[in-house]
């Protein structure tokens, strides 16, 4: 996370965009949640050296964000800003595997490469998935799934908690950087000192702040528990989105339809 | 650093998934025991202000690189190995959800990595052993030095395994390890000092709230054995039952990276080498077993018949790869993304037309 | 029942860092009066306050809600007696949406589902915020904020309100509408704040506080005229009461 005030940028854009009301936003956050899960699992689950088997799985990406109305050019651009872990452990596959293992008329691609390529196609859509769910359900949508799906409830409550003071603390945080960069010059003040005195301060903050917010729960009843009241209700088109995307994935994972589709055209150029 | 989605099997990331949920349940339930209702705001609001602390960082002198808050050693400082651990579980979902810092998979991993080590071995054995009833700005410092540079080779070194045991990356365990150790050994002394500059902070300001932080919890009902022991068995059980079903499905979903990797062929000698080649080459699609000219004459259902399941035809196929066979998995390819391209375009008009 | 539904009598509260906040309070407040509390920074109100319904409870004195006098027994009656209107906005909206933010209470009350729901619509449509219900709070402007701070309050249909400076980084038309909200209310009202102004507007009686003692309590209109009690109270005549900047002369220029 090096650019951590953009990062809350993010955070906030992302949340706008679940509030869109389409009809994948619309579907119940357990289904969503479910549907993204099943389809991380079976696209990690092909060989190392998958990659034509892996492209029909676009398609789960492509719908929901056509039909979701999210924005792919943003999208892309967070799935490449988190790339770097996968591309440095991957990049060492070409320079380990160099057994070539597909040829191209003159062009010889070891099986390094293969790989290499694989990771990162499984890459943009593991990550892509988990982002087109957190744009079209919402993170306290997703929140309420986890916990109606047997998450502890004091879990779902700390996601809840940190992602409602993730606003406010932000903002203090910048304030107090935005100050500091007011009045350093040449990175003198920049340094560990003020760094901590800094930190502290938030921190102390940090925990009044939460005194106080333990006071205003009190005041209303707060027994140690939170009560939440948003009744989900699962339709039968959350089932056929569900069972739909399951049965494609199941389909796509089996047969390895470009191979059909390059057999056709084959016939087809004969 | 954050283990990727992209890098770990389906029977790795399971098991750290199970394993995982296990440790959040335990810490949930340990924390209801607690009468204490003021830890749960604190808990929540502590966890936005690691996020929140971490946009503000200080230039490492020499460098020209800058540094910040971790976080995982000064929360179980601040809220105990429970609290800390559940808070630390939150933080990482949120990043995988919204920064794509690691992934959905990949949570449980991390939760483990950079939640578990800090929180259940560093914190109390380490930190706790070195500071002891009395904090002096001193012991503080050893402390969190040593338990922060050792929390964080603990979780490295699962990152390293975890990969290794995915099999997905080539990268040797030696060199890996290597890589990850040193790397990590500077983040530790990073997040060792600012904890213990901050700890050292808050101790002076407001020494009532380390003291309140320290005394309630001399970590008695905390039996370590017993939630080693447990992980272990939930460990085993779950990577056992998963790679029982790999192996007793070879032909629907492959959920096992042994059969992934093709290590398991790799260990059976009669095959050889050319048999592992044979195996992998059944991995990639790319790569039929008909040529061109061939496919052409077959029902291009056979040929995806033949792709999945017939071992015995592709091992004879086996080395002859042409220019032809690996055009028409090419072409497949292409086709496919233009498919979805098209679908998603018109898709995309429809909604707008409707709105 | 008593005449009285707010009885302070000589309340002290020390913190734990040995700052004496509160050396000897004592007042009666009647059913349906709306009262300011006013005073220099750190003269105590907040600490008052917090007395009222109960997060603090007093070191020495007496604090008495309606019938029952304030222990830890009748904590949970005097809660649903007293609602409190926190300084800061963002500490008391911590749900992530509106709704159950205005839900929080009455649902800890063990409401049925129905109840609550037309509890927490009655109380934003009082604020006139039913259109927020289903934004997360951090969405919201200050005003907005304090709007649905005070439904999450209203929600648990208390007698009492008790706020801690309403008007504070409102703007002008924001603070307006609090004022013209918090006069359609027939709820017994004590206000902290600094906002003299709106205590000329609101409050028929005024408490003075400095250092943790009463300095006076008596009729809003006497004690804001009174100049010497105000200054020594590190207070100000409201500008209203105060010469026309242009003329000096005490009506409006012409
Ligand atoms: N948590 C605390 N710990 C220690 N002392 C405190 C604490 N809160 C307040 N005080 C002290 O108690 C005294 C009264 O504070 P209080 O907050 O009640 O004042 P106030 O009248 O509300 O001031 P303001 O107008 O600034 O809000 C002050 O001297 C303050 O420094
Ligand atoms: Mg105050």
């Amino acid at each position: 996370m090096a650019n951590i005030e953009s990062s809350f940028l993010d955070v906030s854009y992302l949340d706008t965009l679940s509030y869109q009301t389409t009809i994948i936003h619309r579907l119940d956050p357990r289904i969503k949640l479910i549907t993204t899960l099943f389809f991380i699992a079976t696209v990690l689950s092909f060989g190392k050296y998958e990659i034509a088997g892996l492209i029909p799985f676009v398609i789960y990406p492509v719908v929901l964000i056509a039909l979701g109305n999210l924005p792919i050019a943003y999208l892309l651009k967070k799935v490449l800003v988190a790339a770097p872990f996968a591309f440095f452990v991957g990049i060492f596959n070409p320079l380990m595997d160099r057994a070539v293992l597909v040829q191209l008329g003159p062009l010889e691609l070891s099986g390094g490469w293969v790989s290499f390529a694989s990771i990162m196609i499984r890459f943009i859509l593991t990550v892509t998935a988990a982002l087109i769910l957190i744009a079209s359900t919402g993170f306290n949508s997703v929140c309420m799934a986890l916990e109606k799906m047997g998450a502890p409830k004091s879990l779902a409550v700390q996601l809840l908690l940190l992602y409602r003071y993730l606003f406010v603390l932000g903002d203090e945080a910048s304030r107090l950087t935005r100050a500091r960069s007011l009045r350093t010059f040449e990175s003198r003040g920049l340094g560990f000192k003020v760094f901590t005195n800094m930190i502290g301060q938030l921190l102390l903050r940090t925990l009044d702040r939460a005194k106080r917010v333990h006071l205003a729960m009190r005041c209303r009843g707060f027994d140690g528990e939170i009560r939440v009241s948003r009744p989900l209700k699962i339709g039968g088109r959350d089932l056929g989105f569900m069972l739909g995307w399951s049965g494609l994935f199941v389909l796509m994972r089996l047969y390895p339809i470009p191979q059909w589709m390059g057999g056709m055209v084959a016939e087809l150029l004969k | 650093m954050h283990m990727a989605d992209a890098l770990i099997s389906p029977t790795v990331g399971g098991a750290m998934w199970v394993v995982t949920a296990g440790l959040t349940a335990y810490s949930a339930g340990k924390l209801k025991e607690n009468i204490d209702d003021s830890r749960v705001p604190l808990m929540g609001v502590l966890g936005a202000f690691i996020f929140a602390a971490q946009m503000i960082n200080f230039s490492i002198p020499g460098t020209g690189s800058s540094g910040h808050l971790g976080g995982g050693m000064i929360l179980a400082i601040l809220l105990g190995p429970h609290a800390a651990f559940l808070t630390m579980a939150s933080i990482l979902t949120v990043q995988a959800l919204f920064f794509a810092d690691g992934g959905l998979l990949a949570l449980g991993c991390n939760i483990f990595n950079l939640g578990f080590f800090p929180c259940f071995l560093a914190y109390p054995f380490i930190y706790r052993k070195i500071v002891g009833e009395r904090p002096t700005p001193r012991r503080i410092l050893v402390g969190s030095l040593v338990a922060a540079i050792l929390g964080l080779q603990m979780g490295a070194f699962g990152v390293v395994l975890e990969t290794l045991f995915s099999g997905i990356s080539e990268l040797p365990f030696g060199a890996f390890l290597l890589l990850m150790q040193p790397i990590h050994l500077a983040i530790g002394v990073v997040e060792g000092l600012v904890t213990a500059a901050v700890v050292t902070f808050v101790w002076k300001a407001r020494p009532e709230i380390m003291e309140t932080a320290i005394a309630p919890r001399a970590i008695k009902a905390f039996s370590m054995r017993k939630v080693l022991g447990g992980l272990l068995v939930i460990t085993v059980l779950t990577g056992g039952v998963l790679s029982w079903f790999a192996s007793t499905n070879p032909d629907g979903l492959e959920w096992s990276m042994f059969r992934t990797s093709g290590k398991e062929e790799l260990e059976a000698p009669q095959k050889g080498v050319h048999a592992l080649l044979a195996a992998l080459q059944e991995k990639i699609a790319f790569l039929p077993d008909y040529s061109f000219r061939k496919s052409a004459k077959e029902e291009p259902e056979k040929a995806g018949e033949a792709q999945t399941r017939g071992k015995s035809t592709k091992e004879e196929s086996w080395p002859a790869v042409s220019v032809g066979t690996s055009l028409s998995g090419l072409i497949g390819g292409l086709m496919t993304l233009i498919i979805a391209g098209f679908i998603g375009f018109g898709l995309r008009k429809y909604q707008g037309r409707k709105r | 029942m008593s005449h009285h539904i707010i009885e302070v009598k000589d309340l002290q509260y020390t913190y734990p860092d040995g700052t004496p906040a509160l050396r000897g309070v004592s007042f009666l407040l009647t059913h349906g009066e709306t009262v300011a509390l006013v005073g220099a920074n750190g003269a105590g109100k907040s600490t008052l306050l917090l007395h009222l319904n109960g997060c603090l409870i007093p070191q020495a004195g007496m604090v008495r809600i309606g019938d029952f006098p304030l222990t830890r027994k009748t904590l949970p009656h005097v809660r649903r007696t007293v609602g409190m209107v926190f300084q800061d906005p963002d500490d008391q909206l911590f749900m992530p949406v509106v709704y159950d933010d205005v839900a929080f209470g009455p649902l800890n009350l063990g409401l049925p589902q129905e109840d609550v729901e037309e509890r927490v619509m009655n109380a934003l449509s009082i604020v006139g915020a039913t259109h927020l219900k289903d934004r997360p709070p951090y969405r919201l402007s200050g005003g907005e904020k304090r709007s649905v701070a005070i439904a999450s309050v209203l929600s648990m249909a208390p007698s009492i309100l008790v706020m801690d400076e309403p008007t504070a980084s409102l703007d002008p038309k924001a603070r307006r509408q609090l004022i013209h909200l918090l006069k359609t209310f027939t709820h017994t009202i004590i206000i902290a704040t600094h906002d003299l102004d709106m205590v000329l507007d609101l409050c028929a009686r005024t408490i003075v506080l400095k250092e943790g003692q009463v300095l006076a309590d008596g009729p809003t209109w006497e004690i804001l005229q009174n100049e010497e009690l105000l200054d020594s109270g590190h207070l100000e005549k409201p500008l209203r009461l105060q010469g026309c900047p242009r003329c000096g002369g005490e009506r409006e220029c012409p």
